[in-house]
């Protein structure tokens, strides 16, 4: 079958064939490196002269998040993707989803900052991606992809996730992932749905009063603070509810480990050829990888710290998921972090280095 | 005959649209919002388009919007109004879709989103209430506050040196390619009124006729705001904001698309 | 002669007394009240003349609240 068939590309081209198959109605994004690619392969597929999928290239970041906003507001399936800086503009959007309670998918391709920084791989929005980013309190669904088939597959998950949470939703990949090519199986085309579907699964969804019904009002604002109160509660209710049910992670040669990596993202892919490397010294070593961030994997890691006698943190940063693992573990083994940093990716070598000189 | 005959026997005149609810605006006695408030609601009502209109408010004095006209709303982050229904009206291209924005929001943070949604011909309309000064957060300064007007940032009056010209957005607006029909209108009489209702009656059919983008500016009053009464605001208005705003169509292509 | 006859009936709990409808009618029909309030406490227009109103809805028009109600009637 055509669908089955296996293709060679990039992440960030993987990324737009997903979204047209799984059945978006809309990308909102302006061009940054190294996420260009998903805008100019929908530019490149015309989605919309097949399924009807809306493409447009916005004014600046602050525009495609506000015009993804808008058009979760209608129940609509829409998505936007870019790149760290990108991504701080988009906050404020963010946080409005996050607070209207929308579904909506952000594709952040991760570059090395602060500020404009470098266009090389990083992992350094892990906070922002997972703390909130935005004012408020508030949480989005994090799946971090470590290959370009997860790519691939990852839209539509999301997509799934934030419409059942009504939650926006982040892919969050680095330019390593969204620039590298490798085979990838796309996922079979899903037709968008119909006036009659969205209207029927969104009902809350702002598209028109259609059959006369009471309007239909997407909004953050609440001035009376009881009512906000309470609405923060339910918000806080359904991330209470994500964590306990939408955990994802994987597990590479735990069974017998004395040590463990927790990587995710490309660190992850360093951190198998390090234990390869490490097992051939006879160091038993085992990787936790998260594909949800957010909700953190926090009883699996606390369970490893039980097997284990120490755990490496593997970020392609200064050090951020580490404190989610010292939350997790309540100190109970030893938790060190190494990253590299400015665009640099760590050597698998100097990995297993690390992990000598840290137990 | 008595006034109780007239009512029981008489034909009825005016009422307030349905479509604006009964629920109390929250809004300065004597301010230009309800009064456009009625007539977006007429013209929806009239258009037959209750059940097929989605609007976006602003943030600002109009943020309530959505609580007073019976359709569905969306309430856009500060000056973002236009991205939101440019995505709106691309993903419903049936809808009628509109903005409803004052001169902060739309000629202040929401400048680029403002020109670009109108330059792209997205076929939403703008209504726009340039009042001349931020009222819901106490009367500031806006881009539209004219020279030598007092605000709240500007206590001395507005000066050139320190803080730059008045923006004449909608003059902007109309040499985009993207728009089609650009109009400047007051509702501070009965016959502006009936003008402005007529305008705003005029983009949003030219929105559902797909002919590009509109920008419906209504030179209003923020009486709390520039500390007069509603009368004499009006004639404060008048003698002083038409002279900088000149009234009437900037722009009206509709006939030739 | 055939003449307009009008009538308003004015919302008095959600009129708010801005007084532009007094400006507006053009045969000084209506007022507002000097001394009863509504329960936000406004001052609030009624009419003040009788047989006077031709149902021009002039007030109508330019109340921002949409608190007047206007009726007509043709009389010999």
């Amino acid at each position: 079958m055509a669908d089955q068939e296996i293709t060679l590309m990039k992440g960030n081209e993987a990324i737009a064939h997903a979204a047209i198959r799984c059945g978006c109605d809309g990308y909102f994004g302006y061009p940054i490196t190294p996420q260009s690619e998903v805008l100019e392969t929908l530019a490149e597929q015309k989605p919309w002269e097949t399924t009807g999928m809306v493409v447009l290239q916005a004014e600046s970041e602050v525009s495609s998040i506000n015009m993804v906003y808008g058009g979760a507001c209608t129940g609509k399936k829409v998505m936007t993707s870019s790149s760290s800086p990108g991504v701080s503009l988009m906050q404020e959007g963010i946080s409005y989803m996050a607070g209207a309670e929308l579904p909506a998918l952000i594709v952040n391709v991760m570059r090395g900052g602060p500020g404009l920084g470098t266009i090389q791989p990083s992992q350094s929005d892990y906070f922002q991606a997972c703390k909130g980013g935005g004012h408020g309190d508030y949480h989005l669904i994090v799946l971090a992809p470590a290959s370009v088939q997860e790519m691939a597959d990852f839209v539509d998950l999301a997509f799934t996730l934030a419409f059942r949470y009504r939650n926006p939703a982040m892919i969050l990949a680095d330019g390593a992932i969204g620039q590298m090519m490798e085979k990838v199986v796309l996922p079979p085309f899903k037709p968008r749905r119909t006036e009659e579907e969205i209207i029927k699964e969104c009902p809350w969804a702002t598209t028109g009063r259609i059959g006369g019904r009471k309007p239909n009002i997407i909004t953050s604002l609440e001035l009376r603070s009881e009512e906000m109160e309470v609405i923060n509660l339910r918000i806080q209710a359904k991330y209470r509810e994500i964590e306990a049910k939408e955990v994802r992670y994987e597990e590479f040669m735990l069974d017998d480990a004395e040590y463990a990596i927790v990587a995710f993202g490309s660190a992850a892919r360093i951190a198998k050829k390090s234990i390869e490397i490490a097992r051939a010294q006879g160091i038993k070593v085992g990787l936790l990888r998260p594909i949800t961030l957010w909700p953190f994997p926090t009883n699996e890691v606390k369970a490893l710290a039980s097997r284990v006698k120490g755990i490496l943190s593997l970020e392609i940063n200064a050090g951020q998921m580490v404190e989610d693992i010292r939350l997790a573990v309540e100190g109970a083994v030893p938790v060190r972090h190494f990253g590299r940093l400015g665009g640099i990716i760590p050597d698998p070598d100097e990995v297993v280095e690390v992990l000598k000189s840290s137990f | 005959m008595t006034r109780e005959e007239i009512i029981e026997k008489g034909q009825l005149v005016y009422k307030k649209p349905t479509l604006l609810n009964d629920t109390p605006m929250h809004y300065c006695p004597g301010c230009s919002h309800g009064v456009v408030h009625k007539l977006v609601s007429e013209v929806i009502e009239e258009m037959g388009m209750t059940d097929k209109t989605i609007a976006i408010s602003p943030v600002g004095c109009a943020v309530f919007a959505y609580k007073y006209i019976d359709v569905d709303w969306q309430e856009a982050a500060h000056g973002r109004a236009p991205a939101l229904a440019s995505a709106t009206k691309r993903l419903w291209p049936d809808r009628l879709v509109f903005t409803y924005q004052g001169d902060g929001d739309l000629a202040c943070i929401g400048t680029a989103e403002t020109i670009h949604a109108l330059n792209r011909a997205e076929n939403i309309t703008i209504i726009f209430i340039n009042n001349a000064i931020y009222g819901m957060t106490g009367g500031q300064m806006a881009p539209t506050t004219l020279l030598g007007m007092k605000t709240a940032t500007c206590p001395y009056g507005r000066e050139v040196k320190l803080h730059g010209y008045p923006l004449k957005i909608t003059e902007i607006a109309a040499t985009l390619d993207g728009t089609c029909y650009v109009t400047r209108q007051a509702v501070h009489t009965v016959a502006a009124i009936n003008r402005a209702k007529k305008a705003i009656r005029k983009a949003f059919e030219y929105s559902m006729q797909g002919k590009g983008s509109n920008l419906v500016e209504i030179v209003s009053t923020c009486n709390s705001g520039w500390k007069m009464s509603p009368e004499k605001a009006n004639k404060w208005m008048e003698e002083n904001m038409f002279e900088f705003y000149h009234l009437g169509d900037l722009k009206d292509t509709g006939a030739d698309k | 002669m055939a003449r307009m006859k009008g009538a308003t009936v004015v919302d008095t709990e959600r009129c708010k007394g801005c007084n532009l409808c007094v400006v507006a009618c053009p045969l000084d029909v209506l007022a507002l009240t000097s001394k009863e309030v509504n329960r936000k406490g406004y001052n609030y227009a009624h009419e003040v003349l009788s047989d006077t109103c031709t149902g021009c809805a002039s007030c109508a028009t330019v109340c921002p609240d949409g608190c007047i109600t206007v009726y007509r009637l043709k009389t010999e």
